[in-house]
């Protein structure tokens, strides 16, 4: 079974490890992304993430499903944290187990990459100045989603 | 026809709120729509001329045809992960 959710919550990751992994799977990948003190240059004391909410858990099943049936494993999931966060906090978790570890990897990767893509998610930066600011994002595509590579 | 029209992060700032019903007539497209909504003037006019858009949540392309009761959001680039 797959698993997204976007979450007001902090992430614990040993809860997104329990949401995978099998007794056929010799490989258990976890990744999450962190707040950092700095982008661009600049000092970061801490972050908002928005999102649209409904579409952006639509579109995370979306991104998950391709992964998965690429990678021939069911046991993903992704969480996308959105609020105030501070600093070290995980903003996103994806979890694959898989009978061999070249596909978790190849799953865990394909997830963020399209995340950062296509999730309906914005990011606003408080910067230790007290100036808040947008990140520059990236332009999701009108056209169809692309598929995972099955190899 | 009556579209709600959802706008979030910097267009959401920009505009001062983060969602509108907009009257367009029939056959209107998804490009009609920001057109229109660009007519309005001030804030309105920042909006780029083609933005990246959801119609019920589904990213879709500027010369779809709209419906009565679409929900239209107009998604800046996103910045998630």
């Amino acid at each position: 079974m797959t698993f997204v959710a976007i979450v007001r919550e902090p992430i614990d990751p040993a809860y997104v490890l329990g949401l995978i992994g099998d007794d056929e799977d010799g490989a258990s990948l976890l990744f999450l992304g962190v707040v950092r003190d700095h982008n661009d240059g600049r000092s970061v004391g801490g972050v908002r993430y928005d999102a649209y909410e409904e579409m952006a858990r639509q579109v995370l099943a979306e991104i998950v499903d391709e992964a998965a049936s690429a990678a021939r494993t069911d046991r993903v999931a992704a969480l996308h944290r959105v609020g105030e966060l501070a600093v070290g906090e995980i903003s996103v978790a994806v979890a694959v187990s898989s009978p061999h570890r070249a596909e978790s990897y190849e799953a865990s990767r394909y997830i963020i990459e399209e995340i950062k893509k296509r999730l309906p998610v914005w990011k606003k930066e408080r910067y230790s100045d007290g100036a808040e600011e947008w990140v520059e994002g990236q332009t999701p595509s009108t056209s169809p989603a692309p598929q995972a590579d099955a190899s | 026809m009556e579209i709600r029209t959802l706008f979030f992060a910097s267009y959401k700032d920009l505009l001062g709120t983060g969602e509108l019903q907009v009257d367009l007539p029939d056959g209107a497209t998804v490009s009609d729509l920001v057109s229109a909504l660009r007519s309005r003037g001030g804030a309105f006019t920042v909006l780029p001329a083609a933005p990246a858009v959801a119609v019920n949540m589904t990213y879709t392309d500027p010369t779809s045809l709209l419906r009565h009761g679409d929900e239209v959001a107009l998604i800046p680039p996103v910045a998630g992960g």
